[in-house]
């Protein structure tokens, strides 16, 4: 019988194999931040053990960084400790870092791709659970926890069972106005936060083979809130066009051989998978969330539900409080729900293309005056991007802030958070209660939707707006 | 890690599904760059924002086995999760469900996470709500869990059961393949990308 594209980057890693035994999973790239990798070198240095490949290892700052006047030491004693431990651990360990300030400076997630770094048929790992966005490109990609991370950094490989395979189908064209984002928050609202538990997901159809490699990363990356570990998107001619000439992609003879292996990398026609789900593409419209787990989403036209309406009696009791927490009434319209904060960026939407988007429906448009938008690129080279593209003066022109690459107020572990009681609509991955700052209230949307919203001062779409003045002199001004 | 045999002690009910690691331990305490002293900031918002929170009763003081709803510890993969619940004194979590990456951060960290079904945990609830001192025992050697006149077998795969139950390091195991994992690397394809 055939064999699914998990399973094939799974056996070509298997160290070890013993009967009753999890398997010994060889790590090709290991990814480094400054929050759950203090005690792992702490392990080390009391073991007295080495890293045994720092030529594979990689370290940046992100959690902690402050988005602005990242020139100055961080504020924050702690914070500024804990990233100047990551500093001192990597020289003695001899860990590449790109810290604050550096031109590779961002988001892990997002500096692993841009450099070239994540390829396919790659066992990638992080301590960081949204390290399933390099699935992207066809890499087994998981985050770990800081014990693992110190396992990881001992011995390149990873103790682990093999996990069951789901695909996710989505066959069709989404429509205008629909991304990446609204297919993963309707594909998680299906099968739930705990659909994917024990399994690897596998996107596939031809809505997923259309997709740009920054769309493709936005649904890997939230494949954990679904509560799978991993997803994956098989590479085709689109990964190759992304990964070539990257600065760490391989070059000439390397490169064809690469290429020549990459294209086995597909699920054989006669394998199975443990579940299938399918999607129609056509169907889908905006799709924003109401509550605090990114499974509570709903389409944009719709309305906040009434908890009795749905399926089991845990959901109920579930969404009560949620909505308890988010203060909605049932039956109110999404589109009228107002925020006061809009949030772009994080792993999940902090690409260029993300930013390209939203610039998009700014332009030639105000952010409402009740509501703040941060815009933080996922990494200083999009940042670079972005201003080379003049995407910053459509965005500051507009009235919102252009800030440094950091995670920011995707969980608030840097000056950038929402008041108690404030209400954002976010391009982040997870509307936990306190998330974005302690009693803080989260709507997960599109870069579409996130623009969209700014400018309307409640949830709203691109296709909600009345007409952009004409990009001319105003613009210019600021 | 320390060893795991069996454990009895008294249950604190946490009657939530869908417990995120962002509210076991919230953002703002994973800036510490030690293993320990985490107990402060378990359920923070949670334990500040409502007096009547099932941590703040006192009838559940010194509860070791923590009882909660389904898909327990989703979301990021901070094993500052673990920790806190340790070092507040958990030994234990009962759910029908956990979030994988926290189910191993805790199988690693030597807190007991057993999976058992809504109907047990419902009835445990119940139990600790009639009688907040009822003890409960988790046997690990058994993989059995017993309270009152019931006995109720939980699953756990053999590997982790051993590891557990003689307290072994991971690393320690895996340094044993060492040659192993010295021939694996001389056959990787050279085109893989180093980060140097
Ligand atoms: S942007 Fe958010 S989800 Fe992504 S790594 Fe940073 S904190 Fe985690």
């Amino acid at each position: 019988m055939g064999k699914t594209l998990a399973e094939k980057v799974w056996q070509a890693h298997v160290v070890r194999e013993a009967a009753g035994e999890p398997d010994l999973l060889y790590i090709d790239l290991h990814l480094v931040h400054e929050v759950t990798s203090p005690q792992a070198f702490d392990g080390l240095r009391v073991a007295n053990r080495p890293v045994r490949r720092p030529d594979l290892t990689l370290a940046t700052e992100d959690h902690n960084v402050p988005t602005e006047r990242i020139d100055l030491p961080i504020a924050d004693p702690i914070s500024r400790l804990q990233v100047e431990t990551l500093r001192k651990n990597c020289a003695e360990f001899g860990v590449p870092l790109y810290p604050m300030g550096d031109v590779e400076q961002g988001i892990v997630h997002v500096v692993g791709p841009q450099l070239g770094l994540t390829q396919p048929g790659m066992t990638v790992v992080c301590g960081d659970s949204h390290t399933s966005t390099h699935g992207a490109f066809g890499a087994l990609a998981f985050g770990i926890g800081t014990s693992e991370v110190e396992h990881v950094l001992a011995t390149q490989t990873l103790p682990l069972h093999r996990p069951r395979t789901m695909a996710v189908t989505v066959e069709g064209e989404l429509p205008a106005g629909v991304t990446a984002k609204d297919l993963i928050l309707a594909i998680i609202a299906r099968i739930g936060t705990g659909g994917g538990q024990g399994y690897v997901i596998e996107y596939r159809g031809s809505a997923i083979r259309a997709l740009s490699m920054e769309a493709r990363m936005t649904i890997c990356n939230m494949s954990i809130e679904a509560g799978a570990r991993a997803g994956m998107i098989a590479p085709d001619d689109t990964t190759l066009g992304y990964l070539a000439g990257r600065p760490h992609a391989p070059t000439g003879a390397e490169w064809d051989a690469a290429v020549a292996y990459w294209r086995t990398l597909r699920t054989d026609d006669d394998a199975t998978f443990d579940v299938d789900v399918e999607l129609p593409a056509a169907t889908l419209t905006p799709f924003v969330t109401w509550g605090t787990n990114p499974g509570q989403g709903a389409p944009l036209g719709g309305a906040v539900p009434d908890p009795t309406s749905l399926g089991t009696p845990g959901e109920q009791v579930a969404a009560e409080q949620a909505l308890a927490y988010m203060d909605l009434t049932p039956g109110t319209p999404l589109r009228d729900v107002r925020v006061d904060t809009v949030f772009l960026g994080s792993c999940t939407n902090g690409r260029i293309e993300d930013l390209r988007a939203a610039a998009d429906v700014l332009r030639g448009r105000r952010v409402a005056g009740s509501v703040r938008m941060l815009v933080v690129p996922g990494s200083m080279r999009v940042k670079e991007q972005a201003e080379q593209e003049g995407l910053d003066r459509v965005f500051v022109a507009a009235g919102a802030e252009w800030r440094s690459a950091g995670c920011s107020m995707c969980l608030g572990m840097n000056p950038d958070q929402l008041a108690p009681g404030e209400r954002s609509a976010s391009t982040s991955n997870r509307n936990f209660e306190g998330r974005q700052g302690a009693g803080g209230r989260t709507h997960l949307v599109s870069p579409l939707v996130a623009a969209a919203t700014a400018v309307a001062g409640r949830l709203a779409s691109p296709a909600d707006l009345t007409a952009p003045v004409t990009v001319g002199p105003t613009e210019q001004e600021s | 890690m320390e060893k795991f045999t069996t454990h009895t002690g008294r249950v604190l009910p946490l009657c939530r599904s869908n417990v995120d690691t962002d509210q076991i331990i919230p953002a703002a305490y994973l800036k510490r760059i030690s293993r320990t002293g985490f107990g402060d900031g378990l359920f923070a918002a949670w334990r500040a924002a409502d007096p009547d929170f099932v941590l703040n009763r006192p009838a559940h003081s010194g509860a070791t086995i923590l009882v909660a709803g389904t898909d327990f510890g989703t979301g990021s993969s901070r094993e500052h999760a673990v920790w806190a619940l340790q070092d507040y004194g958990f030994r234990v979590v009962i759910s029908p469900r956990f979030a994988d990456i926290f189910r191993g951060n805790s199988l690693k960290s030597g807190l007991l996470t057993v999976i058992a079904s809504q109907r047990v945990v419902d009835d445990l609830w119940a139990r600790v709500e009639a009688d907040p001192t009822v003890p409960v025992t988790v046997d690990l050697e058994r993989r059995q869990l017993r309270y009152a006149d019931v006995a109720v077998a939980f699953e756990l795969d053999d590997y982790t059961h051993w590891r557990l139950m003689e307290g072994l390091d991971d690393v320690d195991l895996t340094l044993r393949h060492s040659a192993s994992i010295a021939d694996f690397e001389t056959a990787r394809p050279t085109w893989l990308p180093t980060t140097a």
